[in-house]
C-alpha cells in the first residue's frame, strides 16, 4: 500500500521527465546514427570539418579559462565573505545573489555597453590618453570570457561560502595554536577541505559555459562561434537538423563525462571521507 | 576568534564586488539617458526609453507571454514537484535510487539540447502549439529546483508528526494541507521564486520555440538588439531588475536573505 502511494505521488513528474525530456533527447541523438550515409557519418563530417573542430576547440578553451578564473576569484572572495561579520556578510551575499537572479541577456548586454567601440572602457582609455583610438573589444574571445566570468562568479561565490562556512572554526584555531602561519592554515587546512566545493563549482561553471548560447552570441557573434551558437545556427538558420542533433549529442556526452569524472575526483579527494 | 584576513585580500574582494555590481549600475544609468544611443554616464535624465518599451507592441506582448509562462510552468512544477519530493523522502527505502536521479536530469541535460529536442520531437513532429511547448519546456527547466528545495525542507521534517495525525483519524489530504505544507512553507516560497526567475530569464529553451506571433521577453530583447542598439533594451533590463528586487524583497520579508546562500 505504501509502496503504491509512493509511486503514485512521484508518477506525474516521472512521466513528464520521461516523455518530454528523456525520450526527445534520446530520439534526437538516435537520429544521428540513422542517416543514409552510414552509422557514424554525421560525426565523421563534424570532426572532418576544420571549421567545426575549431569551434569545438574554442568552446573547450573558453569554458576552461572561464572555469579557472571563476574558481580563483570565487574562492578568494568566498573566503573573505565567509569570515566577514554578520551584517556585512548579508550585504555581500545580497550583492552576489542579485546579479545571479538577473537574466543572462541583461548581464551580457551590460558588457556590450562596456566593451563596445564607443563603449565606456574605450572612451575612458582614450580620454586618459592610454590608447590613441578605440580598440575592438567586442566580438573577441576575451569579451566572451570576461562576460562568462561575470556570469559565473556569483554562482561560485555562493557555492563556496556555504562550503567554507561549514569548516569548523576549531580546526583553524587548532592549526593556529600549533604554530601554523595564516597562509599555511589557508593552504593546508582550509583549501583541502574546500576541494569538494571547488569541484562542484567547477562542474557548474564548465558545463554552463560549454553549453552557453546568449553570452557568446551577444559578445562573440559570428567570429567567435561556439558549440551553442553553432548548434542554433544549424538548427534554426540552415535547418540542417542532423548536424544540429550531432552537435547536441556531442554536448550531452561532454557534459556527462565532465560531471562523472569530476564527481569521481571529488570522492577521491574528499579528506572527510578518508 | 577568527584568523586575520590579509589586507590585500580585502582590497581584492572590494574590486570583485565592484566588478559584480558595476555593470548593472551602468545598465541603469544608460536606461535613464536622454540620448538616442547608449551612453554612460547618462546625458540628461529622461524616462522616455521606459515609455518606448510600452510603445512597441512586441514588448507589450512578450512581457505578458513571459509572465504567463512563468506563472503557469512554476505552478505546474510545484503541483507535480512537491508530491514527487515528498515521495522521494517519505518512501526513500521503497522507491528505487534512480528515481531521484531522474528528477535532476533536466539539470544535467544542456538547456539548448532540451529546447532543440522538444522542438524536433514534439513541437514540429506533432505540430503542437508553441505556447504549450514553451510551458512544457519551462516546467522541465524549473522542476529540479522544486524537487531539490522541497527535499531540503523535508529533510528536517519529522514524519512521525504526520503519522500521529493519520493515526488519530486525519484524512490524507487534510494531513497534507494542515501538517506537511505548513512545515515546508519556506521551501515552497523559495522554490516558487527560483522557478519564476529562472523561467522569466530563460533563453536557451525559448529560443527554439518562438515563431511568428509568439515570443518571450528575453528573445524579444535579443531580436530588438539585432536592429537597434538604443536605450530601450537598457530600460527593459531595468524593469527585469526591478522585478528581481521585488522578488528578493519578498524573500527577505518571509525568509531572510541569507536563505538564498544555502
Amino acid at each position: 500500500m505504501k509502496r503504491y502511494s509512493g509511486w503514485t505521488l512521484a508518477s506525474p513528474g516521472t512521466l513528464l521527465v520521461v516523455v518530454f525530456l528523456i525520450f526527445p533527447v534520446l530520439a534526437t541523438i538516435a537520429t544521428t546514427f540513422m542517416t543514409p550515409n552510414g552509422i557514424f557519418a554525421p560525426y565523421i563530417s563534424f570532426f572532418g570539418s576544420g571549421f567545426r573542430r575549431t569551434v569545438l576547440w574554442r568552446t573547450i578553451q573558453i569554458s576552461f579559462i572561464t572555469t579557472v578564473i571563476a574558481l580563483a576569484i570565487g574562492f578568494l572572495t568566498a573566503y573573505v565573505v565567509s569570515r566577514a561579520p554578520g551584517w556585512l556578510k548579508s550585504i555581500l551575499i545580497i550583492a552576489a545573489v542579485f546579479p545571479l537572479l538577473t537574466g543572462v541577456v541583461v548581464r551580457s548586454f551590460a558588457w556590450m555597453i562596456i566593451l563596445g567601440k564607443n563603449g565606456i572602457l574605450n572612451s575612458t582609455l582614450v580620454s586618459l590618453g592610454l590608447i590613441g583610438e578605440p580598440m575592438t573589444m567586442l566580438y573577441t574571445q576575451g569579451a566572451v570570457i570576461v562576460a562568462m566570468v561575470y556570469l559565473f562568479v556569483p554562482l561560485m561565490i555562493l557555492t563556496l561560502v556555504g562550503v567554507l562556512e561549514s569548516i569548523p572554526d576549531d580546526l583553524i584555531q587548532a592549526s593556529a595554536s600549533l604554530g601554523a602561519k595564516p597562509s599555511a592554515t589557508f593552504r593546508q587546512v582550509i583549501f583541502p577541505l574546500a576541494v569538494p566545493g571547488l569541484i562542484v563549482g567547477a562542474v557548474l561553471v564548465f558545463t554552463g559555459s560549454f553549453t552557453a548560447y546568449a553570452t557568446p552570441q551577444l559578445l562573440g557573434g559570428e567570429s567567435q562561434m561556439v558549440m551553442g551558437t553553432l548548434m542554433y545556427q544549424q538548427a534554426m538558420v540552415i535547418f540542417d537538423w542532423v548536424s544540429a542533433s550531432t552537435i547536441a549529442a556531442i554536448m550531452v556526452v561532454i557534459t556527462i563525462v565532465v560531471v562523472l569524472l569530476m564527481t569521481r575526483i571529488a570522492r577521491r579527494l574528499n579528506p572527510m571521507a578518508v | 576568534m577568527t584568523s586575520k584576513i590579509h589586507p590585500a585580500l580585502i582590497v581584492f574582494t572590494v574590486f570583485v564586488f565592484i566588478f559584480l555590481v558595476g555593470p548593472l549600475v551602468i545598465v541603469i544609468g544608460s536606461a535613464l539617458s536622454n540620448t538616442t544611443y547608449l551612453t554612460f554616464p547618462p546625458q540628461g535624465l529622461s524616462l522616455r526609453w521606459f515609455e518606448n518599451i510600452f510603445a512597441i507592441s512586441a514588448f507589450r506582448r512578450t512581457i505578458i507571454t513571459s509572465l504567463q509562462i512563468a506563472f503557469i510552468s512554476t505552478f505546474i512544477a510545484l503541483l507535480i514537484g512537491i508530491p514527487a519530493a515528498y515521495a522521494l523522502n517519505r518512501y526513500r527505502i521503497q522507491l528505487p535510487g534512480w528515481l531521484s536521479t531522474l528528477f535532476v536530469l533536466p539539470v544535467l541535460v544542456p538547456e539548448l539540447v532540451l529546447g532543440f529536442a522538444l522542438l524536433k520531437n514534439f513541437a514540429a513532429e506533432f505540430s503542437a502549439p508553441i505556447f504549450l511547448s514553451l510551458i512544457i519546456g519551462h516546467t522541465l527547466l524549473v522542476l529540479p529546483y522544486v524537487v531539490r528545495v522541497i527535499s531540503a525542507s523535508l529533510a528536517s521534517f519529522d514524519f512521525s508528526i504526520e503519522e500521529a495525525a493519520i493515526s488519530l483519524g486525519s484524512p490524507p489530504l487534510k494531513t497534507f494541507f494542515t501538517i506537511l505544507l505548513p512545515n515546508v512553507r519556506s521551501g515552497v516560497i523559495a522554490a516558487f521564486i527560483l522557478c519564476f526567475i529562472t523561467s522569466i530569464n530563460d533563453v536557451s529553451i525559448s529560443i527554439f520555440m518562438t515563431g511568428p506571433g509568439i515570443s518571450t521577453l528575453p528573445i524579444q530583447i535579443l531580436a530588438h538588439m539585432e536592429q537597434f542598439f538604443d536605450p530601450t533594451v537598457a530600460s527593459v533590463s531595468v524593469l527585469l531588475m526591478a522585478l528581481t528586487v521585488g522578488v528578493m524583497a519578498i524573500v527577505e520579508r518571509t525568509l531572510g536573505l541569507t536563505f538564498l546562500a544555502k
